[in-house]
Parts: structure tokens; C-alpha cells; sequence
């Protein structure tokens, strides 16, 4: 069975934005964490992941998120997560993600939230 | 009358490709049984994380290994076991430390083992050192929406 899994990667207003689709799993979260890692290597630290098509997501997919977003915070950046379906939401919550991770409705909200966090200043 | 049993088995080669077929099962059985999606769901999760574990640390990832999937379904609940011959471990051994925690130890392990515990009705492992290990998961099925829907 075939993982429908793609992954792209663009820039908007000098934030990286990573849009998610099909399903993120054991499978799948070296893609997406390579991604993030290559980001990363080259200085940046303003990530947008938009979920908006991702329709599954496991702890492996989590735990991507997860390893990173301390050394994100630290270099003053942040990854905002848009577009959670309900059933991907509630993978987030069960963990209790949405407590430590920004989650925004949309692409543009989360672009808008960085502008709110310019000069130097992290999420807490 | 004693209430009627169901089961079903699967077995995939060891690689973690096989975790959407493995979904796609326990999904039509969860859904035979009448939950709704949000059980589904949770069902689906559960048994993907136990999945993932053996396929990545009892077996490291050797795909000619075997995974077995076996479900039991009776009126009332919804038994998974995943049975492996890998590398066992110990289940205690995975701390309940809280997620600020885990993030500032720059750790992520555990997460499958809190999800599998906090969706699931009951998780228990039954370790045979050597020889096999096998994760028991049941979930009760509500009656009255059975009965409603």
C-alpha cells in the first residue's frame, strides 16, 4: 500500500513555510525531519508547518516536532503549525502539544504571528 | 447465549511501509464493531505506535521479520495483540515525564507508550525473554450507542 506522503517547501515574507500531505508516520517523519534540518543548516529558524492536507499523524510525526523547537526557540524562531484537521488536532492534544506549539488556523495567520514576534523576540 | 467472537489476524513483513495497511486493518474491524470515528481513530493510533516500536526496536527494522496483528471482537470489547520474536523491553522503563520535560532533555521516546495507554482501555505487555513478546490493548465498546446508532 502506497504512503501518499508529499511534502513542499516555500517562502513567504522570509519565513519558511512546510505543507504536510497524507500521512505522517514512522514512514514518513525522516522526510519531514530532514526537511526542518536542512531549514535549520541554513539559518532558518521561522517555520510555518501548514497540515492543512495532512490527514494522519503518529508520534514519530510528533516527535519531529519535538526535537527541534527548543534550538528553534533559542536562535529566536519558532515553528507555527496551521490547518490541523480534527483528527490530527486531537493527536496534538492527546500529547498535549497544544500547550508548547503555536497552532493557528491558516498560513497567513501564522505568517502574521511571526511579524508580531519580530525584534529578536521568541515564543515562549 | 455466550456473545459471538470475531477474529481476525494480519501478518506483514517488519518495515514501517506496512503501518498504512496495518492502519487500514484495525480501522475496518474498529468500525465493524460500531465506534465512531473518534474511537476509529484512536484505535487506528494505538496500534500504529505499538506497530512502529517493534518494527523499528524489537526488530530494527530487518524486513524479514514478521509483525502479527490479531484482533478479537465480542459484544462488548475490542482486544489488539501485536506479537514480535525481536528485542524485548521493559515497559516500566518508560518514564511519565511531563512534555516541557522531555523537550528540554531534547528526548521524544515514549510518546507511542503515553498514547497507547491514554486512548486504550488497557495496554499490557506479556515478555517471554528470547522467545516472544506480545502487547495485549482492549477497548470497551459503549453499548448505548450501539444500541442507538
Amino acid at each position: 500500500m502506497p504512503n501518499p506522503f508529499v511534502l513542499l517547501t516555500s517562502e513567504r515574507d522570509g519565513i519558511v513555510v512546510i505543507s504536510l500531505e497524507g500521512f505522517l508516520d514512522a514512514h514518513t517523519a525522516p522526510r519531514f525531519e530532514e526537511s526542518v534540518q536542512s531549514e535549520m543548516k541554513l539559518g532558518r529558524y521561522r517555520i510555518v508547518v501548514d497540515c492543512e492536507k495532512l490527514t494522519y499523524i503518529s508520534s514519530a510525526g510528533l516527535g519531529v516536532f519535538m526535537s527541534f523547537i527548543e534550538e528553534i526557540r533559542e536562535q529566536s524562531g519558532d515553528i507555527k503549525i496551521c490547518g490541523l484537521v480534527p483528527k490530527v488536532r486531537h493527536t496534538f492534544e492527546i500529547l498535549g502539544f497544544h500547550d508548547i506549539f503555536d497552532l493557528v488556523d491558516d498560513v497567513q495567520s501564522a505568517v502574521l504571528r511571526f511579524a508580531g514576534m519580530r525584534a529578536g523576540e521568541g515564543a515562549s | 447465549m455466550p456473545p459471538i467472537e470475531r477474529k481476525f489476524t494480519l501478518h506483514v513483513p517488519s518495515s514501517t511501509e506496512n503501518l498504512a495497511l496495518i492502519r487500514e486493518f484495525v480501522s475496518s474491524i474498529g468500525a465493524q464493531a460500531g465506534m465512531n470515528d473518534q474511537e476509529v481513530a484512536n484505535i487506528e493510533l494505538a496500534v500504529d505506535e505499538a506497530c512502529a516500536n517493534v518494527i523499528e526496536h524489537a526488530y530494527g527494522h530487518d524486513v524479514t521479520k514478521e509483525v502479527v496483528v490479531r484482533a478479537i471482537l465480542d459484544d462488548d470489547t475490542l482486544w489488539i495483540k501485536v506479537e514480535d520474536t525481536g528485542r524485548g523491553f521493559d515497559p516500566d522503563a518508560v518514564g511519565e515525564e511531563d512534555l516541557p520535560h522531555l523537550i528540554e532533555q531534547h528526548k521524544s521516546g515514549g510518546l507511542g507508550m503515553r498514547i497507547m495507554r491514554t486512548v486504550m482501555d488497557e495496554v499490557r505487555y506479556e515478555i517471554v525473554p528470547g522467545q516472544k513478546n506480545e502487547l495485549h490493548m482492549m477497548k470497551k465498546i459503549q453499548k448505548s450507542r450501539k444500541t442507538h446508532e
